[in-house]
């Protein structure tokens, strides 16, 4: 056995997203949407990393992601890694973006706020990306990506 | 959505706040006509305001508008579980113009992201309220005949007053001088010292109240300090007096200052104060009803000149 064998299988062609906090993992998978998807999915928890204490990783074949949907998992994970894989080879790697604008994906913690009341979707733009800081468009609420809820 | 909702002042230029003042006083010369006759405005009170619902009812009834809607949120259907979009959906067939006032923040902004017709925010829960704001930036510039560089004191409860907030973000375009004069339990929040340090708005703070601090003062602008805001109600006990505008501390006013208050008035302003040039909260009071017809005249598309040529002037 070799001291570099995958501890994950590796997929002929799909996406791979590394680097995943572990305590982060379920919320990729919901982000995704990847609880709904048929395609075959791979996952490790708990795995040890050079870069991280522990990571986790999801491999889901014969998916290929737009940038819309990858940049979402930036609400919690903004330092994943993902990569392209087509034929077994690594043919693209990228890197998540902070949207300008998050539609119907995170809470708003005010409990005031018309979007916690009525059946409609949250809307927040980013207006500091460096301190990660959101602002809801219809009560002005700012929240910290840290502490941030999704729904 | 119709562009003529009016949500919040904060997006306005001067421009546009100044045209919305001249025509104020176009209304203020003549607030009766028959401009708005064969149109329909409802005013939805999600949450109760009886000053603010008389005061847009009687500008758009001057109008010559007919007025529909509810007063008393028990009586809507959103206490069976209507949601807020069925009602404006419903009403929008009905008027050419929604004022609505809810316990919800944000939920004039969405109102009018789904109505067909436009909506004027009255009130949504602490977030804005902008008809006060556009009648205190009327009744300053009527009482001091410009806006510009005024030197403006808000007294009392900065900390949740909403109207004084928002005054600071229609006042930025004016070069305006603020001067803070709060307890420490209700001082200006930092995010808006903030905004005024971000915006070039110049500030001062006090704890003091006396004839003093407010020699200075173009606007003194007093806010209730309201007893449900403490949890200690000793502090309450301790600060309540001291932010009470007492007729012997106007001795060194200047002579231009003028006393506002978004009313109802408790325990701020000595009755005494009443009879004196200073007071002009009743005349503000009343600067709402023109502030209100000029804003339902703008949300309709009734532009200044049509109301400067207007031929339907009730003598």
């Amino acid at each position: 056995m070799s001291a570099k064998q995958l501890q994950i299988a590796a997929i002929e062609n799909g996406t791979v997203i590394d680097h995943i906090p572990s305590s982060k993992l379920f919320q990729v998978v919901r982000l995704l949407h990847l609880d709904e998807t048929t395609e075959t999915v791979s996952m490790g928890y708990n795995m040890s990393s050079r870069k991280m204490r522990s990571k986790a990783v999801v491999k889901v074949a014969n998916r290929f992601f737009t940038d819309e949907e990858l940049n979402r998992l930036a609400l919690v994970t903004p330092d994943v890694t993902l990569v392209i894989i087509r034929n077994y080879e690594v043919v693209e790697k990228k890197q998540v973006r902070l949207p300008e604008e998050i539609i119907g994906l995170v809470k708003c913690s005010n409990p005031k706020c018309i979007t916690n009341n009525e059946p409609m979707l949250t809307r927040f733009s980013v207006i500091n990306p460096a301190t990660g800081t959101l602002k809801c468009h219809y009560c002005n609420h700012e929240e910290e990506l840290e502490r941030i809820k999704l729904l | 959505m119709p562009t003529n909702s009016l949500i919040t002042l904060a997006g306005y230029s001067k421009e546009k706040l100044m045209y919305l003042i001249a025509m104020a006083q176009e209304f203020e010369r003549h607030p009766n006509r028959k401009i708005l006759e064969g149109r329909i405005v409802a005013t939805l009170f999600f949450e109760p305001s009886t000053r603010t619902r008389l005061s847009f009812e009687t500008a758009a009834n001057r109008l010559g508008a007919k007025v529909i809607g509810f007063s008393d949120p028990k009586v809507t259907s959103g206490t069976k579980g209507e949601i807020l979009k069925d009602t404006i959906m419903m009403v929008s067939n009905y008027a050419d113009l929604i004022v609505m006032r809810h316990f919800l923040e944000g939920a004039a902004l969405y109102a009018s992201e789904v109505s067909p017709v436009p909506i004027i925010n009255a009130g949504d829960g602490a977030n804005q309220h902008p008809s006060q704001t556009m009648l205190d930036l009327y009744t300053i510039y009527q009482s001091q005949g410009t806006l510009e560089n005024l030197e403006i004191h808000l007294v009392g409860d900065l900390k949740y007053g909403r109207t004084v907030h928002s005054l600071l973000s229609a006042m930025r375009h004016f070069n305006p001088c603020f001067h803070f004069i709060a307890p420490d339990e209700l001082a200006m929040p930092e995010p808006y010292k903030k905004y005024c340090t971000a915006n070039g708005i110049r500030f001062t703070e006090h704890k003091d109240f006396n004839s003093d601090t407010i020699s200075g003062a173009d606007i003194l602008y007093m806010t209730r300090v309201q007893k449900e805001r403490f949890s200690d109600l000793m502090e309450y006990e301790q600060v309540k007096d001291a932010y009470l505008l007492k007729g012997d501390m106007l001795s060194k006013a200047r002579p231009n200052m003028k006393i506002l208050h978004p009313l109802p008035r408790v325990n701020e302003i000595e009755y005494c104060i009443d009879d004196t040039p200073y007071a002009y909260y009743f005349q503000q009071a009343r600067n709402g009803l023109y502030a209100r017809q000029a804003l339902i005249c703008d949300a309709l598309g009734i532009t200044l000149e049509d109301i400067r040529n207007d031929k339907t002037i009730l003598k």
